[in-house]
């Protein structure tokens, strides 16, 4: 019901702010692509539109406002909000020698996180007294009405309408106060409108998840501060990820160059790299412990067939007249491996190490989830355990902002150090 | 005996599907110092196979190669070679790539800067020189090419289809320059074309090719590439014999595709 609505709403904001932005926002397209008659399926002619960008973002944290109650969020925005405060119904109950008497439920129901307390009303007449029941919001409860009725189920009364409603085992009464059934021994189990907002449990608004980030940056987690989690998490991918570029690139060069290399690593690495680092966890921790060694050699196998990939790929793919080229302008072995082969196979080891650098970071992740006593993945798994859904969630939002952090920077590097890449 | 000799060399590939081709069969050939022999021929007659055996990067099957006196037994840094596209060092700009072989020999820049600097110079490369290389045009690029060779001082220089790649325009410019070169340092040059016209332009000898097996058709000797140094080289083709020789040739290569087909359609 709720994921209905939620789709719903998101493509109504997809499309509606589509028709908006292409009717009422004039947009200049500059450059050749301005002149361009046929752009259809040409690549230089579909870049991303930066108002749909912001647009898609903010409709995320718009949905996730609207959906949890955010204060951030205007009221008007509010998915309808499961119903909190005083209530009330009455039951008619029925003595087995067919006599009727009503009597009053009265409800607090509370918000979410609200300690639910019990309070008493007065009984009122007749043989079915008045009741009085605390509960928290969206959840149902089952009523136990006669405990302080005189005549009681055990002795073979039952309850027959709610509200002037007809109810039996089988029939389910709806009203404008909640939702009301019979259990199998004949108590009330009611559920006020539960709206379609999510419990704070599922899904935390955006500013609990804020507040937790500021908490746990101000006190730590766990006796390690937020920095101090994720500068773990890093710092097993940069180790990890550099002993596997250390090993892995002389290795790809050798299998590049060496027909006994590459006859020799060849089944090896075309084994290990479908396999999933992740499949390797419990070997690693079998063999390794949880601690940071098991960690390392994880990421360091992660990272090391990918590598050693790019760097024979990278050797092999030379245009064999460069280094025809070199030879005849005098160029030893040595230096044409220096000079040429290194240099040219810079392009696929920067795209090798971008790929490397994402699978470390999600490997780590993964690992900290299983075994560990810091690391981002740890805040997570650990919060989890306790039902802390904003710190799970601040964790995921930190760990994509690093991971996408991450590939920027590689890009950057990629931009400066090898500027002719996929352009020659 | 100086200058370079290819005796009765023979080039088989064998496939391995068990057959062989036969790229190239008793060709014999010698170029004097400061020759310049432009081969032509039909597409897979064997002339990229004839270049690299004698750049050294292949060995032949039977016969060899001599150069200034010595038998070819692998690349040297006599034997220069400008290819078609793509041998220009990317991670280089201009400068560095012209001076690849003299930094390879150890030079120090001392050494080398003043040659470079006029390599450059010559060939309309000085404004660009610390360019990256892909950000040149096709024509410039192999105007590094060729100073990069001419920078290792090698005594003959290979060409295997060097303006191949470029626009008529361009093209014409370039042959220009080959000559002017050629003129300037004297070196033997052998250049590989698929043009009829650059050929007898830039042939002071002009060897055709047959292919299957590739071997030498006809040799010519020719006078444009004299008269064409320094002068307009359009003007040339309306000089004296150019058109008849262009129409001998063109019909001599039409006759080879034409058999290669037909036998191509035999086959079927
Ligand atoms: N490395 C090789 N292996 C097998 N066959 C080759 C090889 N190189 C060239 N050939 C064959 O030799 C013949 C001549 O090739 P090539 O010298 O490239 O011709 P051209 O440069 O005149 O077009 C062609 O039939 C080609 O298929
Ligand atoms: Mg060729």
């Amino acid at each position: 019901m709720i994921g209905l609505a939620l789709l719903a709403v998101y493509v109504g904001i997809f499309v509606v702010s589509y028709l908006v932005v292409r009717y009422f926002v004039h947009q200049s397209i500059s450059g050749f692509t301005a002149r361009k008659t046929v752009t259809f399926g040409d690549e230089s002619a579909v870049t991303p539109n930066r108002i749909a960008s912001v647009v898609s973002v903010v409709t995320i944290f718009l949905i996730w406002g609207s959906f949890t109650g955010s204060a951030w969020v205007p009221g008007f925005l509010h998915a309808p909000a499961p119903f909190v405060g005083e209530t009330s119904f009455t039951y008619t109950l029925e003595a087995p020698d067919g006599q009727r008497d009503d009597a009053t439920v009265f409800v607090h129901v509370l918000p979410f996180g609200e300690k639910p307390e019990k309070f008493t009303v007065p009984p009122g007449d007749g043989f079915a007294k008045d009741d009085a029941v605390a509960m928290t919001a969206s959840r149902s409860v089952t009523i136990l009405f006669d405990r302080n009725d005189e005549v009681k189920r055990k002795d073979g009364a039952h309850v027959v309408a709610i509200d002037g409603n007809p109810i039996s085992p089988d029939t389910v009464v709806k009203t404008g106060i909640g939702r009301f059934a019979l259990t199998d021994k004949g108590a009330i189990s009611f559920q006020p409108p539960t709206g379609l907002q999510m419990e704070p449990i599922w899904l935390p608004p955006p500013e609990s998840v804020v507040q937790r980030a500021v908490e746990i940056a101000r006190d730590g987690y766990r006796d390690t501060t937020l920095w101090g989690h994720l500068g773990y998490s890093l710092f097993r991918v940069v180790v990890g990820f550099a002993l596997g570029a250390l090993v892995g690139i002389p290795l790809g060069y050798a299998m590049g160059l060496s027909n006994w290399f590459r006859g020799w690593f060849d089944p090896i690495v075309e084994f290990m790299r479908p396999v999933p680092p992740l499949a390797l966890i419990p070997l690693v921790i079998i063999w390794f412990g949880i601690g940071e060694t098991g960690k390392i050699i994880l990421l360091f196998l992660a990272s090391l067939w990918i590598m050693a990939i790019a760097a024979r790929s990278g050797v092999s793919g030379v245009n064999i007249s460069k280094v025809h080229a070199a030879y005849s302008l005098g160029a030893s072995k040595a230096q044409i491996m220096r000079h040429v082969i290194m240099p040219n196979s810079l392009p696929e080891i920067f795209t090798g190490a971008r790929v490397a650098m994402g699978v470390c970071w999600g490997t780590v992740v993964a690992a900290e989830l299983v075994a560990a006593t810091e690391g981002a993945g740890m805040m997570i798994m650990v919060a989890s355990k306790f039902q802390l859904t904003d710190i799970v969630l601040m964790g995921i939002i930190l760990i994509g902002v690093i991971g996408f952090g991450i590939d920027i920077l590689m890009r950057k590097a990629e931009k400066i150090l090898v500027p002719w890449k996929g352009r020659s | 005996m100086s200058g370079l000799s290819i005796e009765h060399v023979s080039m088989r590939f064998d496939l391995p599907n068990g057959s062989s081709v036969q790229a190239l069969e008793d060709v014999s050939l010698h170029l004097k110092e400061g020759e310049l022999m432009s081969v032509l021929g039909p597409s897979g007659c064997g002339k990229t196979t004839l270049l690299n055996i004698v750049a050294g990067f292949l060995a032949p099957t039977d016969g060899r190669v001599v150069m200034n006196g010595e038998e070819v037994t692998g690349p040297k840094a006599d034997r220069g070679m400008v290819f078609q596209q793509g041998a220009l060092f990317e991670w280089m700009d201009v400068r560095a790539n012209v001076s690849f072989g003299p930094r390879m020999k150890g030079q120090r820049e001392a050494e080398w800067g003043e040659k470079v600097d006029h390599l450059l110079e010559v060939t309309g490369l000085a404004d660009f020189k610390d360019k990256a290389i892909y950000e040149l045009s096709g024509g410039m690029q192999q105007r590094v090419a060729l100073a990069r060779c001419l920078a290792n001082d090698p005594d003959v220089i290979l060409m295997d289809e060097p303006l191949g790649a470029l626009d008529a325009l361009t093209r014409e410019k370039m042959q220009g320059l080959v000559l002017k070169l050629w003129k300037e340092t004297g070196k033997t040059i052998i250049l590989i074309t698929h043009s009829v016209e650059e050929a007898i332009l830039l042939g002071e000898r002009l060897v055709v090719m047959a292919p299957r097996p590739g071997r030498i058709h006809k040799e010519y000797r020719l006078p444009y590439a004299e008269m064409g140094v320094g002068a307009d080289l359009r003007e040339i083709k309306h000089a004296k014999g150019y058109a008849e020789t262009r129409e001998e040739i063109l019909e001599m290569i039409w006759n080879m595709e034409e058999e290669i087909m037909g036998r191509a359609e035999e086959l079927q």
